[in-house]
């Protein structure tokens, strides 16, 4: 009954408005109606699941709330991020994080671009090519992290029974072996994810321009950076915006290989150390809030700052 | 159009690369899982011997058995019930005009983007109150963060591809709505919403975080988790041959989804970037 009264209020500020025009809108109300019916377990779910946690997340970060002293629960303000923010430790972290995401971002990229590159050229054997690539996608992180650190262990590894490599190789006892693992892993699983979206970037750039480049001179290079480049700016910052979101909460990979150790932590694990292996749930929901703000940072970077539009994956281009 | 042979050796060679470049990682933990005991220590990269002891070992015991129907349940479930909320909510956004579209997108865009490390210790607290911990539910919940987004969005996808003017047409030509529905719309629907579901439902099969912290035993531990704290004869001694069987056989399905429907789903992860 409430749609039939708030037209009429409507009509009562333009009253020329033609009584088809209200139709219309009766219809479009209806239409309206349902579409948010229809849309709000979705949209509900999505709330309590994350809203709420959050939430807490912050309620809890104000407390000094330790599992294993649970008496001593008090309200102490902003006194946790002040624990964390002047604490080496996160810092340290912030910057492991950093390396990993860059480090895997970059090559990511990189890689993703060759790999876009050669399927789009692809003469015959585009579904292999395809499939296989969707091999390290599918895999659970864990195991391949496992395969990873199996393969690159001079206990076990193959990589050390390669020649020209030492047999006691062992990069996953100091720091720059550790991350350079670690990153190698994330880019085996994620480039192929990388080279999906850029692929469907590439198929924007309108062959006729290449031919025209061909024409005037240009040779392959420079029509790459001249002509696809330039193009696919759109496409290759909505994929650097996912991947860098993705890759700065990295987890997985870190806690199989080192668990966070030879200085390769990242803030997730740090996160997870205080968390659940100290119950330290009020210094924890800080170092998760920090978290959670850091990553709507590097958005709003990309945003704000880059011009990343993702109008497109929401299909309303 | 006729290739040189220069390019079609170029592109072998590029197809090469990217086999090998996918299947290298996969086949190691095979060879591994393969390995006799004595021989996980060869540095060979095919085993010299294969014995699948190691594939006895993981079935011998219930505790890998209890991981693989915990993680098939709670991914099957998790994918079943986001796949249902989102199928509603991309119909609405693929078909009806709303104002609010825009920002159910966005939304779920920034949830799919959500640190999951930012709620585990607000769960972790909350679920030890309500005992959902080390349950199904406790992490079907939680799961929801990343599946319904993702659903949303390839669904959305999909849904906008499909001529819905054909649901009238039926009906001109006599079909009862209900008929124009499971007769023309749920055929042209359903590979979309399949597609849509094995994707979500990888997602949820690869889970670490939520199911590492939210279990503490066989009862609900999936596994991923249950692969992380996997011990051998010892405590100290690592299980190379065990956690390699137990990835071979979590990988193996996942293979064979990929393999089987490697278009659509390269279609659904590229949801709306192709639009021009």
């Amino acid at each position: 009954m409430e749609a039939a009264n708030v037209p009429a209020t409507r009509t009562g500020s333009a009253p020329v408005e033609k009584p088809e025009r209200k139709r219309m809108s009766d219809r479009a109300r209806s239409e309206r109606r349902l579409a948010w019916l229809l849309c709000a377990p979705a949209v509900i779910t999505m709330l309590i699941v994350t809203g709420y946690p959050i939430a807490y997340a912050f309620w809890l970060s104000l407390q000094k709330y330790d599992l294993r002293f649970p008496d001593e629960k008090e309200f102490v303000g902003l006194s946790n991020y002040k624990d964390v923010l002047t604490s080496s430790t996160w810092w340290q972290d912030v910057w492991n994080t950093t390396i990993i995401t860059i480090g895997s971002v970059t090559l990511e990229l990189v890689l993703g671009m060759a790999l876009a590159l050669v399927m789009h050229r692809a003469i015959f054997g585009r579904g292999p090519v395809r499939a296989s690539i969707l091999i390290p996608y599918g895999i659970v992180t864990v195991v391949a992290a496992f395969g990873f650190r199996y393969a690159f262990d001079p206990a076990s590894g193959f990589i050390q029974g390669l020649p020209l490599i030492p047999d006691d190789w062992a990069p996953l006892t100091d720091r720059g072996g550790s991350l350079l693992v670690i990153i190698i892993t994330e880019v085996w699983k994620t480039t192929p994810f990388m080279a999906l979206l850029l692929l469907a970037g590439l198929a924007l750039v309108p062959d006729e321009l290449h031919e025209a480049a061909k024409v005037d001179g240009a040779n392959a290079v420079q029509r790459f950076f001249r002509i696809t480049l330039p193009l696919m700016k759109p496409a290759i910052l909505v994929a650097l915006l996912f991947r860098t979101l993705d890759a700065f909460r990295i987890f997985d990979t870190v806690f199989i290989q080192t668990t966070g150790a030879n200085g390769t932590e990242s803030v997730s694990i740090l996160g997870y150390n205080v968390l659940i292996n100290r119950v330290n749930l009020g210094l924890g929901s800080a170092v998760s809030v920090l978290i959670f703000i850091f990553v709507i940072l590097i958005a709003f970077f990309f945003v704000k700052v880059l011009g990343t539009s993702t109008a497109q994956q929401r299909g309303e281009v | 159009m006729t290739r040189t042979p220069r390019e079609i050796a170029a592109w072998s060679i590029g197809l090469l690369v990217v086999l090998l470049y996918a299947m290298i990682p996969v086949m190691w933990i095979l060879s591994l899982s393969l390995k006799p005991a004595t021989e996980l220590g060869d540095k060979r990269f095919i085993p010299k011997d294969f014995s699948l002891d190691n594939y006895d070992t993981i079935f011998s015991t219930s505790e890998f058995k209890h991981a693989l129907v915990n993680s098939i349940g709670i991914a099957g479930i998790a994918t079943l019930i986001s796949i249902v909320l989102a199928a509603m909510a991309a119909y609405a956004l693929s078909r009806l005009d709303f104002a609010g579209k825009t920002v159910i997108l966005s939304g779920a865009l920034a949830v799919a983007m959500f640190p999951p490390i930012s709620i585990v210790g607000s769960l972790f607290n909350i679920w030890r109150d309500v005992g959902l911990y080390d349950t199904w539910p406790g992490l079907i919940i939680p799961y929801m963060t990343f599946t319904l987004p993702l659903a949303i969005y390839t669904l959305s996808a999909f849904f906008r591809e499909i001529p819905w003017e054909l649901e009238q047409a039926a009906q001109v030509d006599g079909a009862t709505p209900w008929q124009a529905f499971r007769k023309v719309i749920v055929p042209l629907a359903a590979p979309g919403v399949f597609t849509a579901a094995i994707l979500v439902f990888i997602f949820a099969w690869n889970d670490f975080i939520f199911a590492n912290t939210l279990t503490s035993t066989d009862n609900a531990r999936t596994v991923p988790a249950t692969l992380a704290f996997f011990t051998g004869g010892s405590q100290f001694e690592q299980p190379i041959g065990a956690i390699s069987a137990a990835s071979i056989v979590v990988t193996i399905p996942i293979i064979i989804m990929v393999l089987f429907f490697q278009r659509r789903i390269v279609a659904g992860l590229t949801a709306g970037a192709v639009k021009g």
